[in-house]
């Protein structure tokens, strides 16, 4: 077998070599990136813009705080009617045809959105409420058409709720200990007990998020803030950031679909819109294979431009 | 016992030997830190992979300090938050030159005589490199991070992922973005250099033919230097 420097000294016969000095080239680059990346980052910094919580949320925002955790004890939430991996709602799961891949791994991570977001926690701070102790009871202790019959009368009335004194208020109505168990979860979130409640998991670290995050996305005042931040799905989404920042431009490829029919209101543009950039990028590494694409570079004169020293110094 | 009297007995089903004499075969030392290159190399279209490795350099840099301070330094800190905008800007400016550098190569078919698998390795990064930035957005633990964390968990989900790869898992994605990624995609630019240094720049389609008579791996201060752009 031949050496490499063998087949490099037969593959640039009859080419001028110059001299190059491959470290200092790098070594350029490397402190000429720093110059500008200092430059950059000392005009305009980065983005920043802090989380919200669910204590912020419950206090700019009760009535959808409480709209949002009435749906998630309900089991009508976006989270309560997901399908795996959080939980096994039928023909949930986004599907071309047969093909169900968010079936294939089962639920992975199980969430009973009214045990989990609403029952759970308020069991952990009723701990000396008698109250809130006997409002549970309440429920627990009432048939599952007594809980949805209140459940959808409450529902109903939070249309028309009204703050007061950071409490929202419904008309009278027969919604046994729901309106109850809302305050109850209400005054929790807004002091910021939820946020430490909704992570609790029998041990002292913790790092998944899963919990507090679904609960916040089937709400929808994280939804309006990334509307004012340009952030939403029809605004190209997850490529934008806060702010005026560039955000992650090399995402348009996946973003601009979601822009287009029919996938701007497909119910499975998700797995529809993957599939299609895995396809692109496997078209993208096979180029070299691939007739046509293969060959554009050699009709679109481009490689005039690249090399154009060398052609000039050729046709002269 | 001398050298040459041991040779023979360890030759045979050497694995070590075996890979030395494969590495001094095909990555040679002159071809890894080379004085001298074909003159068509002089075009501003190969400094575009070089300055996409500069800004990986200030990544990983960055990012060291980042992770040494913990997630939550660069945000109670200004020093942090400085160092947190030159990361930030390092992996755009990363991902600007990267996009230059495979536009560029594309339009020079840089695949062409047998370079097919640094064109592959390539697209790998290009794609690994997305990914890797995609985790360093939701474990930023900002409103950003939620956002997205938030939306992109059902592409996750749909394509049967996200019972692996929970975005909404800071931990996880914290640790896949300050080593695993950062391992993979370093790596993987180092094949592959070291891949188009094995071969070679590509030459330029359709070459004339009429080239300068100089010899090839000629070297020494008589070289002759042609026009470099």
């Amino acid at each position: 077998m031949s050496s490499t420097a063998d087949s490099q000294a037969r593959y640039y016969a009859g080419i001028r070599m110059v001299p190059f000095d491959l470290l200092k080239e790098g070594v350029l680059a490397v402190v000429g990136v720093a110059v500008l990346v200092l430059i950059l980052a000392a005009l305009l910094s980065a983005p920043d813009v802090p989380p919200v919580t669910i204590g912020s949320w419950a206090q700019a925002d009760p009535v959808d705080f409480v709209t949002t955790a009435t749906a998630e004890l309900a089991g009508q939430s976006g989270t309560a009617g997901y399908g795996p991996p959080y939980n096994g709602t039928p023909d949930a799961a986004q599907a071309i045809g047969p093909i169900v891949p968010q079936e294939w791994a089962g639920v992975s991570t199980p969430i009973d959105t009214a045990k989990d977001f609403v029952l759970h926690p308020l069991e952990l701070a009723a701990a000396g409420d008698a109250t809130l102790t006997s409002a549970l009871a309440t429920y627990e202790g009432a048939n599952s058409t007594q809980q949805q019959t209140w459940l959808d009368a409450y529902t109903t009335a939070l249309g028309n709720a009204t703050v007061q004194g950071g409490e929202v208020t419904v008309t009278p109505g027969d919604y046994g200990p729901v309106p109850q168990l809302m305050a109850s979860l209400l005054g929790v979130a807004r002091s910021g007990g939820l946020d430490a409640l909704l992570l609790e998991n029998g041990r002292f670290f913790q790092t998944d998020f899963t919990r507090p995050l679904l609960l916040m996305g089937d709400g929808n005042y994280l939804a309006n803030l990334a509307a004012v931040q340009h952030l939403t799905g029809d605004q190209w989404g997850v490529m934008n950031e806060t702010g005026s920042y560039p955000g992650q431009t090399w995402l348009w490829l996946y973003s601009v679909w979601y822009q287009l029919p029919p996938f701007n209101t497909a119910p499975n543009a998700d797995l529809a819109i993957v599939l299609i950039v895995l396809a692109l990028t496997t078209l993208l590494a096979l180029v070299p294979f691939i007739p046509i694409l293969r060959d554009i570079p050699r009709w679109v004169p481009v490689h005039r431009l690249i090399w154009r020293g060398y052609y000039r110094g050729s046709s002269s | 016992m001398t050298e040459s009297a041991q040779e023979p007995e360890v030759d045979r089903g050497n694995w070590t030997l075996a890979l030395r004499r494969f590495l001094e075969r095909r990555v040679p030392l002159v071809h890894l830190l080379p004085d001298r290159q074909p003159y068509f190399v002089g075009s501003w279209v190969y400094v575009f992979g070089v300055v996409a490795i500069a800004a990986l350099i200030w990544i990983v840099a960055t990012g060291i300090v980042l992770v040494f301070f913990g997630p939550q330094w660069w945000h109670v800190s200004n020093i942090g938050h400085f160092v947190n905008a030159l990361h930030f800007w390092s992996v755009q400016i990363f991902f600007i030159f990267m996009v230059l550098h495979l536009w560029g190569q594309y339009f020079a078919a840089s695949w062409r005589d047998g370079r097919a698998p640094t064109w592959l390795v390539g697209v790998i990064v290009f794609a690994i490199s997305i990914v890797a930035t995609f985790t360093g957005y939701v474990a930023q633990q900002n409103f950003d991070a939620q956002w997205i964390a938030i939306n992109a968990k059902d592409a996750m989900n749909a394509v049967g992922v996200g019972a692996f790869f929970n975005v909404l898992n800071f931990g996880q994605m914290y640790g896949l973005h300050v080593l695993f990624f950062p391992i993979a995609v370093t790596t993987l630019v180092a094949v592959h250099v070291v891949l188009v240094r094995m071969r070679g720049v590509v030459k330029p389609i359709d070459p004339p033919g009429a080239e300068t008579s100089e010899p090839a791996r000629r070297s020494g201060p008589q070289a002759s230097e042609g026009p470099v752009a």
